[in-house]
């Protein structure tokens, strides 16, 4: 079986977002579960920075050899920075989806729809399960 | 030698082409020559130059690296690539068919519009609805059509919150495409364990958007090839929450004669006249979407459409048919009347089946199942349970094959001359292969295909690398799929028109 990584500072979604909270700021990626089912990741799509996001809405579009997928995100607030870099290497989403591989930073005042959430251990399992 | 790129298999028209040659002659006018204005005039054209028979070569060359279903079995899921009987292409091919021009009057293309109209009819009659427009030009051209006129609908009752349409997370990509495209917004709703809705999330959806719900957007048999078991539930949810029903068609296949979705309950839904009656598609088809529904729906039909506009004097007299814009039209959707040889080919193919057409139905859900039945134990199944038309299948066995991928599987099936079934759809589905054999194949192509399939499961176990490198035996052997969708190359055109245009 795949061995995924979930590292232990980031918070899970159902979705197979990750977000790390930095004070007011959250940065949002996609998780190694998710580059791994998607496969070869071939384009991102981000946001403006400066752009509003609601919570529950999307943050963008990742299109694979196999699939086009939304990200999505627990919380609302403006873009105050995206990964500009995976326009031209989408793949390090594949190699290094939470490093490099982040998609935007988010400016959030509630914080609160983050604490629904899954931790590293809880994520793992809900992975397996699929 | 250097270590370039292989040679390609056929050159380009552009490269074949040698300056001067000629494939044609034209004759001398025999009518007076008209100058031409100078400004509509160019001093260079840039098509290849080639002989009659350099054309005829490249063009044989190329379509011999072509795969179609005359050559051999191709279950492409969710396409229904049935055999295309050979009797409508000489049908479309009648003189009186293939040089109407639409633009005629009236008088002169009674029998065009009696063809037209008989299809409208049989389409009505099939599907179960009141009132058909057969102008789309392809199945999300359908769609599109049917989510305007639900959209136009609530519209015209004053309704105008209704901006909703609920779409099931295994529906066709064009479906959120087409609620997008006319203005709405899709909500995606989770299917449960069995591939069904989920009724639970069905109510929650439909009681939080009450206000705003226009409708939902649903496939039956689903894409995962499995008919929905609440149907009927689903429809009188979203009725009652003041929503209409959108029956997305492509998987008629597997409900002619058996279902009629006007029954059931929908309010409109398209055809998929190239997948399920049989008109050719793939390399450009064209398709055929026309759109059917139930009569509160009628006036909103795009048009024109065919109706009789005076009734025969006597028995022996034949109807007048002409063109009738229903009154409250999302409009024209296309120039004309949609693609009429689409239109003469189903007619023919529905003609020549007549009370037999429920038998497609029976053979093509049998066949689907027979497949199912036999691969069962050796690919794992989402969804234990009878399939339709089509059945899912996952390719991959994560403990026993861990790096085989359902595409390696696909390639590998070219190796045994047979077309892949569609792949990575339904998207729910991990390495989903999606197989739809169709009613027009034997048992002996069905056992074929399975006996290759059950190779290729104990290959992947013995010898992934089969897998991983095939296919072995096409004219083009594995293609880089990453970079066929990063670095686009849309068009081929002569290299000096090309650095022309670089300067």
């Amino acid at each position: 079986m795949a061995n995924w990584k979930t590292p232990e500072d980031l918070k899970y979604a159902k979705s197979d977002e990750w977000f790390r909270v930095e004070g007011d700021v959250v940065t949002i990626g996609i998780s190694d579960y998710a580059q791994d089912q998607l496969s070869d990741i071939v384009y991102v799509e981000l946001p403006d920075v400066g752009a509003t996001l609601s919570a529950g809405g999307s943050v963008g579009v990742v299109e694979s050899v196999k699939a086009a997928s939304d990200v999505y995100t627990v919380v609302g607030g403006e873009v105050i920075e995206v990964n500009s870099q995976l326009e031209k290497e989408p793949e390090s989403v594949n190699s290094d989806p939470f490093g490099k591989g982040w998609f935007i930073k988010l400016r959030v005042k509630d914080l609160s729809p983050l604490n629904g959430l899954m931790n590293a251990a809880a994520y793992i399992e809900y992975c397996s399960s699929r | 030698m250097e270590n370039s790129t292989p040679q390609p298999l056929e050159k380009t028209s552009y490269e074949l082409s040698q300056p001067g040659r000629q494939g044609i002659r034209l004759p001398d006018p025999d009518v007076p020559l008209t100058d031409i204005p100078a400004d509509l005039c160019r001093t260079d054209l840039d098509f290849p130059e080639m002989g009659e028979l350099d054309v005829v070569r490249h063009f044989i060359k190329l379509s011999q690296f072509n795969y179609s279903i005359d050559k051999g079995f191709y279950p492409l899921g969710s396409c229904t690539m049935k055999y295309n009987p050979k009797i409508n292409e000489d049908m479309a091919r009648l003189p009186g068919y293939a040089h109407v021009h639409p633009l005629q009057s009236q008088g002169t293309t009674q029998g065009a519009l009696a063809l037209m109209y008989r299809l409208q009819e049989w389409l009505c009659e099939i599907s179960g609805f009141d009132a058909v427009s057969i102008q789309p030009a392809a199945g999300a051209h359908g769609e599109f059509a049917g989510i305007l006129m639900i959209r136009k609908y609530h519209i015209d009752r004053g309704d105008v919150k209704r901006t909703k349409i609920l779409v099931p997370d295994s529906a066709h990509g064009t479906n959120p495409a087409t609620t997008s495209m006319a203005g709405l917004q899709a909500i995606e709703l989770p299917s449960d364990k069995n591939g069904d809705v989920d009724l639970d999330v069905l109510r929650k959806a439909c009681e939080q958007h009450k206000e705003e719900l226009a409708g939902m957007m649903i496939t039956v048999p689903s894409t995962l090839g499995v008919f929905e078991e609440h149907i009927v539930e689903i429809i009188k949810i979203v009725h009652e929450a003041g929503g209409l029903m959108y029956m997305d068609g492509a998987n008629m296949n597997a409900l002619l004669g058996v279902a009629k979705p006007g029954e059931l309950g929908f309010d409109v839904m398209h055809y998929n006249l190239h997948k399920t009656f049989s008109t050719p598609h793939g390399g450009g088809g064209p398709g055929s979407g026309p759109v059917v529904c139930n009569e509160k729906l009628a006036p909103f039909r795009p048009g024109p459409v065919v109706e009789i506009i005076e009734e025969p004097q006597d028995e022996d007299d034949a109807p007048l048919y002409g063109w009738v814009m229903p009154d409250k039209s999302i409009g024209r959707l296309k120039a004309f009347h949609g693609n009429f040889g689409m239109h003469v080919r189903a007619y023919a193919y529905i003609s020549a089946y007549g009370s037999d057409l429920p038998k497609v139905t029976h053979y093509a859900v049998l066949n689907a199942n027979y497949i199912r039945a036999r691969l069962k134990g050796t690919y794992l199944m989402p969804f234990d349970r009878m399939c339709g038309h089509e059945l899912v299948i996952e390719g991959h066995w994560p403990d026993k094959a861990p790096g085989v991928h359902a595409l390696d599987i696909s390639k590998r099936l070219m190796d045994y001359n047979f077309h892949p079934p569609t792949n990575y759809f339904p998207l729910i589905v991990p390495e989903a292969l999606l197989i739809e054999p169709t009613e027009t194949e034997s048992k002996e192509v069905l056992d074929s295909f399975i006996e290759a399939m059950l190779k290729i499961a104990e290959e992947a176990q013995n010898n992934p690398d089969l897998l991983h490198s095939a296919p072995h035996i096409t004219p083009v052997k594995r293609v880089d799929e990453v970079k066929a969708a990063k670095d686009l190359v849309l068009c081929c055109r002569p290299t000096h028109i090309e650095s022309a245009e670089a300067q």
